[in-house]
């Protein structure tokens, strides 16, 4: 019966649900896109260091994240490495801002990502058009299709020029995007320096690969130990630090946790209103309840019912609009992305909104005089 | 034989209020209740009436005196303990019915037994069999919107029946109700106390009532002030024809 008389009572008003479950909805909807935002930044500022095959990177001291490594480490450094045991190859990337200039005029900003695929340590993934092998071809470079308008190129074959050097689009990738907005210009090593105008043999980064059984934190320690002026950091470590940098001390996460907040907030505030005047309008009932023998937990089951089912309605409208803006963001510059995890996750904070929003009708029932049933 | 008393309050006191605005609304009552017997409490309106049924009913707590109800003391009971008697022990019928305006009729007599913790076959069961001693076997679908006052006052009645109380209290139970469903309600209350064996107590200031009273006890400015026990009552007054009434509805 207890689902039964918060159903009745929650469709009673049908106006009173419409702005509840648009409270809800429209909480839903702006922690789903701001979460889902989140998320999708997130996943462009670490997709680089988590598609790298290696556990260790080693940077020049004081990068802040993957594409502001400078170009700064030489061989030695290499060489010291691969000295201390435990360590199996050590990977020289090179990853840098340059200017991409478009065959038709103009140009953009992008990030050239130079690394041999021999050595196995960051190959460009999801390549749709050409191959990894057309990238080490003469001129040779990878980009995604998301950004070849931004590029002012149509696709495999054509040419442009990036700050020195003439390259050539022969690998087309999808879904490697920038939250920098800077395309990601895959190459080889050697053209990468070439094009950069690298002094000598410099990079930006040594990826290390680690031999089995070794222990990464005790190797961690050890590299540190032998390579002054760099930084030895764990994959985990280095990918918090990219997401500091650019999510946090940019701003940019604060204002999307911010907005999901604040969509927390105001559904609260929607929801515990109706509620509220919901639970105020049936005070009657409820003393009746109380006397007919009624515990306080029986009442507050019924209250806790009806937010649980305006929780329900709610998630199920909000996650159809949200799962809509999720699609329609794809193609984006900024896609929204929506998880298995997230939407579970949005469901229990739906779930804890509207308990939460019942707190205030619950203390209201919580003071019923039962014998108000008789001054009716 | 007489019959056990089941409820028994001693030297009721209640006051209301606070400061300069309290008042001794009883000063000392003395009532008890017995199995099977209808008993009328009268007096006029500020009398004290609702506020001894309060109390005898647990929803209020005397200032001093004791309530028993079948041999357990309402004395410093919590409020949850109070809810607990009430749910064992007490049904009550509203002047104004009190019902769950979304609720059918059988679920309004459902939810009474559903507080009770009792499980859905036995709630459907017992609010059936309830619905149908007061005649509305053919409302059980029927929301109160869609009842005439007595019907409604009815399936109130049902709703303090089925949780088979010790007690039921009824309070101005005729007061909204035309002439002819004043009288089927109350012939159905006293039906309920001698067919049942409840012990049943009604709050009235309507003199068509008693007829049907085995005791009319009288309350003026918060003390008991008189009493009458009936021994005919009933007599002449017809048995509460469920037939017939369900034949008038129609």
């Amino acid at each position: 019966m207890i689902l039964t008389l918060a159903i009745r009572n929650l469709f009673h008003d049908r106006i009173r649900l419409i702005v509840t479950l648009v409270g809800i909805l429209f909480s839903i909807v702006l922690v789903a896109v701001q979460l889902g935002l989140y998320l999708g930044a997130r996943k462009m500022i670490i997709d680089m260091i988590e598609n790298s095959n290696g556990e260790i990177w080693i940077t020049a001291y004081g990068a802040k994240s993957f594409e502001e490594g400078g170009i700064l480490l030489t061989p030695r450094e290499r060489h010291a490495a691969l000295a201390v045991p435990g360590v199996k190859a050590v990977v020289p990337l090179v990853v840098s801002f340059a200017e991409w200039r478009k065959p038709g005029g103009g140009s953009t900003n992008s990030v050239v990502v130079g690394t041999d695929a021999d050595d196995n340590g960051l190959r460009a993934w999801n390549i749709v058009e050409g191959s990894q092998e057309a990238i080490e071809a003469p001129d040779g470079v990878a980009v995604d299709r998301s950004y070849l308008s931004d590029l002012g190129v149509t696709g495999i074959g054509d040419t442009a020029q990036i700050e020195r050097g003439r390259v050539r689009v022969r690998a087309i990738t999808e879904g490697i995007r920038s939250f920098t907005m800077a395309p990601y210009i895959f190459t080889t090593l050697n053209r990468a320096r070439a094009l950069l105008g690298v002094p000598g043999e410099n990079v930006s980064y040594y990826l290390v690969q680690v031999a089995p059984g070794t222990d990464i934190e005790r190797l961690r320690k050890d590299l540190s130990s032998r390579l002054p002026n760099t930084e030895v950091l764990t994959k985990a470590e280095f990918r918090d630090r990219s997401l500091d940098q650019w999510l946090f001390s940019t701003g940019a996460g604060v204002a999307l946790i911010g907005g999901a907040i604040l969509g927390l907030l105001v559904g609260t505030v929607i929801v515990a209103q109706t509620l509220y005047s919901s639970t105020k309008d049936h005070l009657n009932e409820f003393a009746t309840l109380r006397a007919l023998g009624s515990s306080s937990g029986y009442i507050h089951k019924v209250i806790l019912a009806q937010a649980g089912l305006s929780a329900v309605l709610g998630y199920v409208l909000g996650m159809a609009i949200a799962l809509t803006v999720v699609v329609l963001s794809t193609h984006t510059a900024l896609p929204i992305i929506m998880t298995p995890g997230l939407a579970v996750s949005l469901f229990l904070l739906t779930l804890f909104m509207c308990a939460i929003s019942a707190v205030s009708a619950i203390m209201k029932v919580t003071k019923i005089d039962p014998a108000m049933v008789f001054s009716r | 034989m007489s019959q056990p008393v089941v409820l028994e309050a001693v030297d009721i006191v209640k006051e209301l209020g606070e400061g300069a605005g309290r008042v001794r609304a009883l000063k000392g009552v003395s009532l008890s209740l017995r199995a099977g017997e209808l008993t009328l409490l009268m007096g006029p309106s500020g009398s004290g009436k609702t506020t001894l049924l309060s109390i005898l009913g647990c929803i209020l707590t005397p200032t001093s005196g004791s309530v028993r109800i079948k041999d357990e003391s309402v004395d410093g009971l919590t409020p949850e303990q109070l809810a607990d008697l009430r749910r064992r022990h007490i049904g009550f019928v509203f002047q104004s019915y009190n019902l769950f305006p979304t609720l059918t009729a059988i679920e309004n007599v459902r939810l009474a037994l559903d507080v009770r913790g009792m499980s859905y076959a036995e709630t459907m069961a017992k609010g059936e069999a309830a619905l149908k001693a007061v005649g509305l076997a053919h409302k059980l679908r029927s929301y109160p919107r869609n009842m005439s006052g007595g019907e409604q006052q009815r399936v109130a009645v049902a709703r303090a029946l089925a949780g088979e109380p010790t007690v039921i209290l009824a309070d101005e139970p005729t007061a909204a109700l035309d002439s002819e469903n004043g009288h089927a309600v109350m012939a159905l209350l006293a039906q309920i106390a001698r067919d049942h064996n409840h012990a049943v107590l009604a709050v009235t200031h309507d003199p068509r009532t008693h007829a049907y009273a085995d005791r009319i006890v009288r309350i003026e400015d918060g003390r008991i002030v008189g009493e009458d026990r009936r021994p005919e009552a009933g007599k002449n007054v017809k048995k509460y024809d469920l037939t017939r009434r369900r034949k008038a509805n129609a």
